[in-house]
């Protein structure tokens, strides 16, 4: 009976939004700082919403196209908090048994057949204790008094019923368990959910995340990503980079590059020791950028690449 | 910004009821949370304003663009006319042209306030009557700037080089977002005197799959060109869900019986009847008459995107002739824009007049191509079945619709304009399944519906 009562007490407090010593961050300001310190660099509108999921307690939810970073947003928080990344990577018929939690069968049928002279009731309550539960990522999440943070990541290729698992983990921090109990959260995970979008995720489940789409970064925040992960470019190069990655963008293109495309290229540029570009450079390296060979010849064709 | 407590709640509330009149589903939870972004980000910091409300009250990247409209005219960088006097036009061109060479959007904001406070308002000065962004922009032509601009960004040092190439395009996209810049502020302006709740419902326009096809511009029906591929992706998720769960549940009695003999006939085992995995074909027959071409070439690029899910698809265009397009629609060409032209001068849809007529042209369907449909063809006419007056031949439709397994005919047109003018759509109506279909959104839902499993 007391058990039941600590349960229901623990369930009660931890409805309340997020004590305030469990906050991360104390200002938008701050979130960009400490990222950075990090080497990740976020926009304003990451920052804010990363300030938010933080303060509300709500999980945050991020959409946008390959290599801009989702992942490394959430590796970055973890990061920053000290905490440890708990990462659900989703693949079509991930169910409830790897991400959720695991009876281990064969611990518990030698701990039946170790213990032959006992009564059927004494095996039953002890085989089905917490010895013999295999944790996964979503469980795991939740247990324990160390700060976590639980990256679900491209939730889109999960199937439908994954997200009514997700719902309860997400709106309420807790797992039941129907031979232990429910387990609740001690300590609110920082939760972060990436889709690249290939599936309408539900709307259930959208509603209980904040929403924050990652796009291509403007030409200064870029300009300054580059700088930071290829150290040793100069200012001129970097620009000129920028400038025909977001030409590159503004065209028709099959796959435009994307963050890490555009690193990859300085990278290549650096290490052919080209400082300035010029046709030839750009007509060789452009495979790097772009992934298909009509893109190549499309992009070719408007910068004139031909025409030397 | 000192402003009452319940004042800035009810300008939330507004804010979240003109998001939701654009078809934006925001809940009572999601306000109150966006509430709370506000209580904990502040009001000093407009940008971080914006970014928390969209964080909180979003649910999908395309409602961004109704948001940031509908923002700044709840939210606005100020009130009333700018500080800074009226200047006269050419030296406001000169500040303009300095801000577009040196790219700077947060100084091309204010000069945009200055030039529709200078050269937007119309009526009886000096309270102007309204403020046109259209009026600002002829006047201030920055369409025209882009040569003065461009020699002064190539007389700096140090800018020559490979990527000079791009220095024209760049220009053009800054004086598009000033264009922008213009048009955001006269709204705001006008906003100030005819009441936000009007301008929010009636200036911001809809999201690209809300627009109607037959009035969709041309610019609107290439950036839904845009969405074909990612809508095609989710659709055949949908399709590969549904076919999955058709696969489950029947029971095959025979081999269960079978089955059960092992087990003294108690059937302990159910064996579930294996589904053969046929997949569909399809026939899509499509006016590409004017009015209507906008949608019938949108739904055709859409199941061409869609071709894997199909193990036949044949497309037929029409207008008042018939012919086969089947070999025009090639996968992954990056060409979409150009698909309806290379439709209409490749492919003989025309007789002796070009207005559209639905009798002559599925009666030859049903005559040179009947083979095309068999019992497990799906058969979709899209169209507005307006036939100018001419006979509507329903013994075609008829015989078409008795060979195929199932037929659907979609309509662009509002419901209760059928059967209004020369529409023939009731007595097509009568014959086979006809649904409305205005917009993107209605067209994926019908798809996800109706296509075969």
């Amino acid at each position: 009976m007391t058990a039941w009562v600590n349960k229901r007490l623990d369930m009660c407090w931890f409805r309340f939004p997020a004590p305030p010593e469990a906050r991360l961050f104390t200002s938008v300001d701050d979130v960009s700082a400490r990222l950075a310190e990090t080497g990740y660099l976020a926009s304003p509108a990451v920052a804010t919403t990363v300030f938010l999921a933080d303060r509300l307690g709500k999980p945050l939810l991020v959409e946008g196209p390959a290599g801009v970073g989702k992942t490394e947003l959430a590796k970055a928080v973890a990061q920053v908090a000290g905490a440890r990344l708990v990462r659900l990577q989703c693949y079509e018929g991930v169910d409830e048994s790897r991400a959720l939690y695991e009876w281990n069968h064969a611990k518990q049928l030698l701990r039946i057949t170790a213990g032959r002279d006992e009564t059927w009731d004494e095996t039953r309550t002890d085989i089905f204790s917490e010895e013999f539960l295999l944790a996964r990522p979503l469980l795991t999440a939740i247990r324990g008094d160390d700060p976590k943070v639980l990256l679900i990541d491209e939730t889109d290729k999960a199937d439908v019923e994954v997200e009514g698992l997700l719902l309860e983990v997400l709106s309420d921090f807790q797992v039941t368990v129907p031979e232990l109990g429910t387990i609740t959260a001690t300590r609110r995970p920082f939760v972060v959910l990436t889709s690249n979008a290939s599936r309408e995720l539900s709307e259930a489940l959208r509603r209980r995340c904040l929403f924050l789409h990652i796009g291509f970064p403007e030409e200064e925040l870029e300009r300054r990503i580059v700088r930071l992960k290829v150290p040793g470019i100069d200012a001129a190069l970097t620009e000129s980079v920028v400038r025909v990655v977001g030409a590159l963008r503004a065209m028709d293109l099959r796959k435009v590059p994307s963050v890490a495309e555009t690193v990859d290229w300085a990278r290549t540029l650096l290490a052919l020791g080209a400082d300035r570009l010029d046709e030839s450079v750009v007509r060789d390296t452009l495979g790097v950028l772009l992934k298909h060979q009509d893109d190549v010849l499309k992009a070719g064709a408007k910068l004139d690449l031909d025409a030397v | 910004m000192t402003t009452e407590p319940s004042d800035v709640a009810s300008r939330l509330t507004g804010f979240v009821a003109a998001l939701r009149a654009h078809g934006v589903r925001i809940g009572t939870g999601e306000t109150v949370d966006a509430a709370r972004a506000v209580e904990a980000l502040g009001l000093a910091d407009r940008e971080l304003l914006r970014e928390g409300l969209a964080a909180t009250l979003l649910h999908t990247t395309g409602q961004r663009q109704v948001f940031d409209p509908v923002f700044d005219l709840y939210f606005p960088r100020g009130v009333g006319a700018p500080e800074a006097g009226t200047a006269d036009r050419d030296e406001l061109r000169d500040r303009i042209a300095a801000a577009l060479s040196a790219g700077d959007t947060a100084l091309l904001g204010r000069l945009a306030a200055e030039a529709v406070d200078g050269f937007g308002g119309y009526g009886s000065s000096p309270a102007s009557d309204g403020w046109s962004s259209y009026q600002t922009l002829d006047r201030i032509r920055p369409q025209t700037l882009l040569a003065r601009v461009r020699d002064s960004v190539r007389a700096r040092p140090g800018e020559a080089g490979f990527t000079d190439r791009l220095l024209e395009d760049e220009i053009r996209r800054r004086i598009e977002v000033f264009r922008g810049q213009v048009a955001a502020e006269a709204r705001r302006r006008v906003a100030e005197r005819r009441g936000r709740e009007e301008i929010a419902r009636r200036a911001v326009a809809p999201t690209a799959d809300r627009v109607d096809f037959l009035y969709a511009g041309r610019d609107r029906l290439a950036e839904l060109r845009r969405t074909v591929q990612p809508l095609a992706r989710k659709l055949a998720t949908r399709l590969a869900a549904r076919r999955r769960r058709a696969a489950r549940g029947s029971i095959d009695l025979r081999r269960t019986l079978r089955g059960s003999l092992s087990t003294g006939g108690v059937p302990m085992r159910p064996v579930l009847r294996r589904r053969r995995p046929v997949r569909p074909e399809l026939v899509l027959l499509c006016d590409v008459s004017g009015s209507v071409s906008g949608f019938s070439d949108f739904t055709m690029l859409l199941v061409q995107a869609l071709h894997d899910q199909f193990s036949k698809l044949r497309v037929f265009a029409f207008v008042n002739r018939i012919d086969e397009v089947t070999g025009l629609l090639v996968h992954g060409a990056a060409d979409s824009e150009g698909l309806g032209a290379r439709i209409r001068s490749e492919a003989r849809l025309t007789g002796w007049h070009g207005s559209s007529d639905y009798g002559v042209a599925l009666g030859e369907f049903a005559e040179r191509y009947g083979d095309a449909v068999g019992p497990r063809t799906t058969v979709f006419v899209l169209g507005d079945a307006r036939t100018n007056m001419s006979d509507p031949n329903l013994a075609a439709v008829r015989q078409i619709a008795e060979r195929a397994r199932r037929i659907y005919w979609l309509n662009p047109e509002p419901r209760p304009q059928w059967g209004t003018g020369d529409s023939a759509a009731p007595d097509y109506a009568d014959l086979v399944e006809m649904h409305e279909c205005r917009n993107a959104q209605q067209l994926s839902t019908l798809i996800a519906r109706l296509l075969p499993v």
